[in-house]
């Protein structure tokens, strides 16, 4: 038994090379590709997120090099490498790629914590780095060759709270924040700064702990004050504590709930079921939205890998598409040279448009969606 | 406003004093400050969740849970603690005992169940809240005050009025001499214990109804505050937990709505809200270093 297996696997391997024959012939018109490499979490307990910006990366590149490649028909070509999610490992997965592979840009790594380690390795050697999915602030302070396309928190809290005031008329809100945890004490610096340059009143700021379970005594006082909404800086837990409290309290259902990214959450719905509705919050990217390239792309990844793509696929997805026009626009796989061309090009993505600042970060807000929850879920506020 | 305030510190408060009250019995009682008594606490809401999941009504999970933990605690107790009683190893000894197996129970709770805050469906238990002259208060909110003044009395009548009562003290105030006097020692360590887990229990559960989030972790929290509230009140002592419990309760809703804000030059904001409940247990111990009930160096029960 054990070998007929045995005797199968070169036949096996001969029937896999002339599979993959066609793809072979079609990229080899000639011209050598160009090959860039990418560092994700592909194994491990967070390997969902680096799944789905390869997903992402894959569909992308399917397309551009159907489209004719880069460099005037040279096609692309991403070699991976797995961090599993930990900062040594991104390290030698960026010191691999560079000087094993050659390339001459890196897309990645998955998290904050990754790039601020492997960051500086590639800024050290000039080879330009993009995380996708880095919201951490001070990334792109590493240096002149980190880039990212991720919009963080002090992006998109803005646009929220201005929809609120726009749509909902908010002038006067109090605030509540977890004052225990550097991720919901970081956005609450954002939203303060935010409400202050919008000009919205803040009669109230009031603290909890991230393991709180009992938020009804904040909620009185801040009943009391009759805000018009309540802006909440919380993970999933304590934030659907607090939709559940201002509930029970009788707080009326108008006086809508304001979160930053850690409320992003459908957990938030599954939670606090009828108490989240009205909740509103912002979106780098939302699979709602109705525009055509995203429609496109939603009905591509699906055709492609059976499932909806979530916000990390789609900011991977437009990440490509990017990195593909500047190579093109940098004339040659040069770093120097790719380094440069990032900086001045854009791209009209899913995610809406898509350019970098003077920082490296994107330039431009207005592919922020601003959600609102209705019966568990979250959809456009309109 | 103010009654809204004074109803919150009523709940938190009951609810404090309904965790500690399981927890000064088996210490005051005992002798041993068993630190699996948080895992009760957690035990009681992911069985009363399980029950309720698959179909019993709150009414019957409520206290099939209470009984279940109760007889695990009994047995918990018995594995554990049984050979050191017998060599009468010293307190530490014991403490130690308790801390290893709490974190193995929490980590195996953790592994088993995730740390995913969980609720119970929403047709188990109406959130209908009732408002009073401006105080609004929900069904469960009621539930954990009514549960907490019942248990004290229930506590204290078994106490004071019955003969298991009166074993129980006696045990409390002199082990070698209840048991020569014909006190069994083994069946009353037994019924303390069952009634400390199913009290746990009870809490976990009402608890976990009142906030609706339900995590392993959930006991671990609620012990540090029970301490503070077992001391406060004089260490087994049913009165003390019960209005050192609501102390607590009072002061840290203030402190978090708010309440000191003003007195305080808005310097005691709700930031300040986990640190009065301890700033109150020490200076109550500066004065009076046995609680407020607690007599020096006599054990009551």
């Amino acid at each position: 038994m054990m070998r007929g297996v045995r005797s199968l696997i070169p036949a096996l391997a001969i029937l896999c090379a002339a599979l993959a024959l066609p793809q072979a012939a079609a990229r080899a018109q000639g011209k050598e590709p160009v090959t860039i490499g990418s560092v994700e979490i592909l194994t491990g307990p967070n390997n969902k997120y680096g799944v789905a910006i390869k997903n992402g990366f894959d569909l992308a590149l399917e397309e551009v090099n159907k489209a004719g490649g880069v460099l005037n028909g040279r096609p692309l070509e991403i070699v991976y490498e797995d961090s599993a999610g930990a900062k040594e490992q991104a390290i030698n997965a960026v010191r691999q790629l560079i000087g094993a592979k050659k390339v001459p840009l890196i897309l990645g790594p998955t998290l904050s914590n990754e790039m601020f380690a492997a960051g500086p390795v590639a800024n050290g050697r000039k080879i330009p780095i993009i995380g996708t999915s880095n919201t951490a602030n001070g990334i792109t302070a590493i240096g002149p060759y980190v880039f990212r396309t991720s919009l963080p928190e002090a992006d998109v809290v803005p646009v929220t709270l201005k929809a609120a005031m726009d749509k909902l008329g908010v002038k006067r809100v109090a605030v509540m924040y977890g004052n225990d945890d550097a991720f919901t004490k970081s956005a609450y610096d954002v939203m303060k700064a935010a409400l202050a340059k919008l000009g919205i009143e803040v009669l109230a700021t009031e603290t909890f702990g991230s393991k709180d379970t009992d938020f009804s005594p904040q909620l009185t006082k801040i009943e009391g004050l009759h805000p018009d909404a309540i802006v909440v800086s919380a993970l999933v837990e304590a934030g659907s504590g607090i939709l559940l409290a201002k509930k029970a309290l009788g707080i009326p259902a108008s006086v809508r709930v304001i979160g930053g990214n850690g409320l992003n959450s459908p957990k938030v719905g599954e939670i606090a079921g009828d108490a989240a509705d009205g909740t509103l919050v912002g979106s780098p990217w939302f699979i709602g939205k109705a525009d055509p390239v995203n429609q496109a792309f939603i009905a591509a990844y699906r055709a492609k890998y059976g499932s909806d793509p979530d916000q990390f696929a789609a900011q991977a997805y437009d990440t490509l598409k990017l990195a593909a026009k500047a190579i093109t626009a940098a004339g040659a796989p040069d770093p120097e040279k790719i380094r440069d061309a990032l900086t001045k090009t854009s791209h009209d993505g899913v995610m809406g448009k898509l350019s970098f600042n003077a920082e490296r970060s994107p330039a431009d807000t207005s592919g922020v969606a601003v959600l609102e929850m209705k019966g568990g879920k979250y959809r456009i506020f309109k | 406003m103010f009654a809204q305030h004074l109803a919150n510190g009523a709940v938190a408060g009951s609810a404090y004093a309904l965790f500690a009250l399981g927890f000064t019995l088996m210490f005051g009682v005992l002798g041993v400050i068993n630190l699996t008594y948080g895992f009760y606490f957690s035990a009681g809401a992911f069985l009363a969740l399980y029950l309720t999941a698959a179909g019993a009504p709150v009414w019957l999970a409520l206290p099939v849970a209470s009984v279940l933990i109760g007889l695990t605690a009994v047995g918990l107790d018995a594995a554990l603690l049984t050979r050191l009683r017998r060599a009468k190893a010293p307190e530490l000894a014991s403490l130690m005992v308790t801390l290893g197996a709490t974190l193995f129970l929490y980590s195996a709770a953790t592994a088993i169940f995730g740390t995913d805050i969980r609720r119970f469906p929403p047709a188990v238990f109406a959130g209908g809240a009732f408002e009073i002259a401006g105080v609004r208060l929900t069904l469960s909110q009621f539930l954990i005050m009514g549960t907490a003044a019942l248990s004290v009395a229930v506590l204290l009548f078994v106490m004071r009025g019955t003969r298991i009562g009166l074993a129980i003290r006696a045990l409390a105030e002199n082990s070698d001499a209840a048991q020569l006097m014909g006190a069994d020692a083994g069946a009353v360590t037994r019924l303390v214990s069952f009634i400390s887990g199913a009290l746990g229990a009870l809490a976990g559960i009402l608890i976990g109804l009142k906030d609706n989030a339900i995590q392993p972790y959930m006991g671990e929290a609620m012990m540090l505050k029970g301490f503070a509230v077992i001391i406060l009140g004089g260490l087994g002592d049913i009165r003390g937990a019960l209005l050192a419990g609501l102390a607590v309760g009072f002061l840290e809703s203030m402190t978090a709505g708010g309440l000191f804000e003003s007195v305080s030059g808005g310097y005691v904001s709700s930031s300040w809200k986990d640190a009065v409940g301890f700033v109150l247990l020490v200076l109550t111990l500066w004065i009076r270093p046995s609680g407020l009930f607690g007599r020096a160096s006599v054990r009551r029960a």
